[in-house]
């Protein structure tokens, strides 16, 4: 069965096409050369004139987990589906969705619609990652995977403090690599959340977590260097420490040095691209930020974008998030220790385009999306739901892709706000090619992910499809078809059929000598058995919904 | 019909009998019933999933066999228009598919346990909280406030578990234990929590009241020194239990706990533990949260989900349903008098005073099949293992069964 895809325009940056016009074929389920003439065509797709993409990719959105669900039990007034007939926040359009916390479903769904065929979440705490797996397990359409947590969990933090060497430690990675299902290793507040635990209230980059006393640079530059030997495609994602906090922008350049060269990902880059300058003593550090980004080629990082409206912040970053609380709106917070492990703080956000601080942050985002050259380097995030719900992902784009859009709504900014931002002076529009890197290629190629992102032949036919429309908000918000794995599962911007997506994984090999050590721990200090932390392949597959997809490394570096 | 043990014993294993779902049993014979690292409620529970049982499922006391049983309940499921799905004794996939029947039947969910969680949800979801969790304990508490329990009723283990042990992360002392509250009859929680958050600002007047004053049957000597040991402790817990605060608007006292935590945070760290109630409450609250966006209680009207704490109660619904499905897989909890024409779906050992109109005998997650379960802290879940062959199907199994029959 062949299905052709006849016409389109193409925008495919992995093979360079920049709207080219032509033909797709599909063949269980992948991307197909074009079949000998004697090959029966079952369907044929005719797509003159209308824009095609790969299925677009969201590397870092907060779906699944303690957390997620932390946030949708404090907070069941956010369930209601209000109609917007007047908008949120005047910058903001009635279709910006601004329900934060959609169930497993509702996530699945509105991910598809939106033409996004994949998501992962970037916080999956080892401890936890068999609630993760479930709830993404339950998330229909989209394919998902996750970034285990490293970085304040006692075991490691025990190790750097007994100069274990890089041997031992890539091999600990590499377990919770496997352990967990994930397919890259994330840390949050380096040092900074197990710092909490001992009452530090703050922790920079150059100081010593009380009780271990190693930095946050020494846990950077063990666990971006355990990474990279590993041969994981996925760069170390990082949170970097400070999370929030004006004058922040400093931590932020001076952590792009502390792997010394290996790669790394600075996530949600916006909530760390934070001066002191001004009356307000809270200014942009887009320019500086941009800056450093554009000269340092081993970094890569996403925006984190905050919109006007309602939402709720997700973090592991327990440490920020209590400084945090006292802005909570509504006025709640849950504040977690987590196991020796981790921990995690949620906390509900008003952003308000009337308050100097949100609106500047409004427009940091766009300074830094503005001002980073290399579109593969940068990539299209919300931080869901932290700065607004992925759902508000075409409102998002279409103030990248269009100027005039763009400087209205920074016209009716708070003026303060407006006098501390050089953003009517980035002339700089998107294009159809520019967005389908940072959302396709881009996303695909940071991952690891070889046979998404693109359309190339033998690529997994994950395509999404729009009619070109000036309005580019209400292009990407509905797309007029789109296939999971060569199937049409979206048509008019509505599900068509359901299907359950894949969870991609990296699975290094290590030396099974590892769990000599994390027995007798696990024995002496946990509440559990090492194997009862083990996620094993049948709890994600067995239930003849789910599959494992394990990514070959890239070729180990040493 | 005498199900047999598959597995070679003895074997490690994770109990679901209580919240702290410990997982370094180890089942030596099941006959009599001899585990290592057992309590009182591990015995029990194995005790009695491993008693020869004859029970079949049956259609008005009539036995029958389980086709006929399913195509009964799918019958009375098909003619109610509001069914209730309660007990909801189950864990993780079980409630997976009582969810999807839920959806497609406009059924209102709520956990026998439930009292107690939405006490500990209510306030959660009016002020938020600060909580931590068994490792934590384990390694660093060094002072532990038990407020209104004593621990072990509800965890036998949990002294052996998280306080006496020796070994540490942080060679941390043995921490010491303060209960309050104990005696319920002539101590009022609500006036002592609202005391203690009194005595935490020294403005209040009541800190100039004489030490031996008594608020609540305590004196405020007591009160101001349990502050000192928690203000002094480098991580203080409280721990607590909502299901054992039985007076009304005891959410209002848990919120009043949680704020006490969350003020001496302030300054230094003390974080709270709410403890649950077993049968798989935190499982079926989580599941259905993911699920359905609600925690429990709640209800698909038309396939949407909707909330409401006070309303869908079993106790308000269960003269209002039209149906009845009652679930309780770990235990024999009987269902609650009912009118409406009432399914069981449950341990196989049931017995009944008054016979429902059809009972489908399951296996015991964690016996007969495998599952996950939440812990009480709800940051961990566990998978349960199959310990033997047995002709019992799953609830999940049965509910699918049931859902394809649905007119």
């Amino acid at each position: 069965m062949i299905t052709l895809l006849k016409n389109g325009r193409i925008y495919d940056p992995t093979s360079g096409k920049d709207g080219v016009v032509q033909d797709i074929y599909i063949k269980n389920g992948r991307i197909i050369a074009k079949p000998s003439a004697t090959e029966k065509i079952t369907q044929t797709y005719d797509l003159t004139g209308k824009v095609v993409m790969a299925g677009a990719i969201d590397m870092h959105s907060h779906i699944g987990g303690g957390k997620v669900n932390i946030a949708r039990m404090m907070l069941p007034e956010y369930q209601e589906t209000k109609k917007y007939t007047e908008p949120e926040a005047h910058v903001c359009t009635p279709s910006c969705s601004h329900n934060a916390t959609p169930s497993a479903t509702d996530t699945g769904f509105r991910y598809i619609e939106m033409g996004y065929t994949a998501a992962f979440e970037p916080a999956l705490m080892p401890v936890n990652a068999r609630q993760t797996h479930l709830e993404m397990a339950d998330t229909p359409m989209i394919d998902k995977g996750g970034y285990a947590m490293l970085g304040n969990d006692d075991y490691f933090l025990r190790m750097l403090t007994a100069k274990k060497d890089q041997k031992a430690i890539n091999d600990y990675v590499a377990w919770i690599l496997n352990a967990t299902q994930s397919i890259g290793i994330k840390v949050v507040n380096p040092g900074g959340i197990n710092a909490f635990k001992f009452n530090q209230r703050r922790l920079d980059l150059d100081e010593n977590n009380s009780h271990y006393q190693v930095t946050p640079r020494e846990i950077l530059k063990s666990l971006s260097t355990a990474v990279h030997q590993l041969g994981i495609a996925k760069p170390l994602h990082v949170h970097c420490n400070n999370l929030g906090a004006a004058g922040n922008f400093q931590t932020t350049l001076d952590t792009m040095s502390a792997s010394d060269g290996a790669p790394m990902h600075l996530t949600h880059i916006q909530f760390h691209s934070y001066g002191t300058e001004g009356d307000k003593k809270f200014s942009s550090a887009a320019a500086q930020i941009s800056e450093a980004l554009n000269k340092n080629k081993h970094i890569t990082a996403d925006v984190g974008q905050i919109l006007f409206g309602q939402t709720v912040t997700a973090s592991g970053d327990n440490m920020m998030q209590q400084l945090n609380a006292k802005h909570a709106n509504p006025k709640k917070s849950v504040i977690m220790d987590i196991e020796c492990d981790a921990g995690c703080g949620v906390v509900p956000f008003r952003y308000k385009d009337q308050n100097y601080v949100n609106a500047l942050q409004w427009a940091i985002g766009l300074e830094i999306f503005l001002s980073v050259e290399d579109p593969w380097r940068i990539f299209l995030t919300t931080d869901h739901p932290n700065g607004a719900p992925f759902t508000s992902y075409p409102h998002l784009i279409r103030l990248l892709m269009d100027k005039t859009f763009r400087n209205e709504a920074f016209a009716k900014l708070n003026l303060d706000a407006q006098a501390m931002s050089n953003l009517t002076s980035l002339d700089r529009e998107y294009s159809l090619y520019d967005i389908a890197i940072m959302t396709r290629a881009g996303a695909a190629n940071l991952i690891g992910l070889n046979d998404r992102g693109h359309l190339g032949v033998g690529a997994g036919a994950d395509i999404t499809i729009y009619t070109d429309q000036a309005d580019r908000e209400a292009m990407f918000a509905k797309p007029d078809y789109v296939f999971k794995d060569g199937e049409l599962v979206v048509k008019d911007g509505k599900v068509v059929k359901v299907v359950w997506g894949a969870t991609h994984t990296a699975k290094p090999a290590f030396d099974i000598a590892v769990e000599k050590d994390l027995k007798d721990y696990f024995d002496k200090y946990h509440t559990m058995q090492l194997d009862s932390f083990k996620i094993n392949d049948d709890e994600i597959s067995s239930d003849g919904r789910g599959s494992i997809i394990v990514h070959e490394n890239k070729k180990a570096s040493h | 019909m005498k199900p047999s043990i598959n597995t070679t014993l003895p074997i490690t294993h994770c109990c679901p009998a209580c919240g702290l779902l410990c997982d370094d049993l180890v089942l030596n014979s099941t006959s009599p019933v001899s585990i290592k690292n057992a309590c009182v409620k591990s015995v029990s529970f194995f005790e009695k999933a491993f008693a020869e049982s004859t029970s079949k499922p049956s259609v008005a006391g009539k036995p029958t066999e389980l086709s006929n049983a399913i195509q009964a309940a799918a019958n009375i499921l098909s003619k109610a228009s509001h069914p209730l799905f309660a007990g909801l004794g189950t864990e993780v996939q079980g409630m997976r598919s009582i969810m999807r029947l839920a959806e497609k039947t406009s059924a209102t969910l709520d956990h026998m346990h439930s009292e107690g969680t939405v006490r500990n949800t209510l306030a959660m979801q009016n002020s938020g909280w600060q909580t931590t969790t068994l490792t934590e304990i384990k390694n660093r508490a060094d002072v532990i406030l038990a407020i209104g329990t004593d621990i072990v009723s509800s965890y036998p283990r949990f002294f052996e578990k998280l306080v006496l042990n020796t070994d540490t992360l942080f060679n941390k002392p043995k921490p010491e234990v303060i209960y309050l509250g104990l005696a319920e009859e002539t101590i009022k929680l609500p006036e002592i929590m609202n005391a203690l958050n009194a005595l935490m600002n020294a403005k209040n007047p009541l800190n100039k009241k004489p030490d031996n004053d008594m608020i609540g049957g305590v004196r405020i000597a007591s009160l101001k020194l349990i502050l000192e040991k928690l203000k002094a402790a480098k991580y203080g817990v409280v721990v607590w239990s909502a299901s054992a605060l039985k007076f009304p608007q005891a959410e209002l006292t848990v919120q009043s706990i949680t704020q006490l935590i969350s003020k001496l945070n302030e300054t230094n760290r003390v974080a709270g533990l709410p403890l649950n109630s077993g049968d798989g409450d935190s499982s079926v609250n989580n599941t259905s949260t993911w699920l359905s966006g609600y925690p429990t209680r709640n209800r698909f009207v038309n396939g949407h989900p909707e909330y409401d704490a006070y309303h869908f109660s079993t106790k308000r619904q269960i003269a209002n349903c039209d149906a009845l499905l009652w679930v309780s897989t770990f235990n024999a909890c009987l269902p609650p008098d009912c009118e409406a024409p009432t399914i069981v779906i449950g341990h196989p050992d049931m017995q009944f005073e008054k016979q429902p109109d059809v009972f489908i005998p399951v296996g015991i997650p964690g016996v007969d099949h495998i599952g996950t379960m939440f812990r009480m802290d709800s940051s961990v879940a566990m998978p349960l293992k199959k310990l033997r062959e047995t002709e019992l199907p799953s609830l999940s199994d049965v509910i699918c069964q049931i859902e394809a029959k649905l007119s």
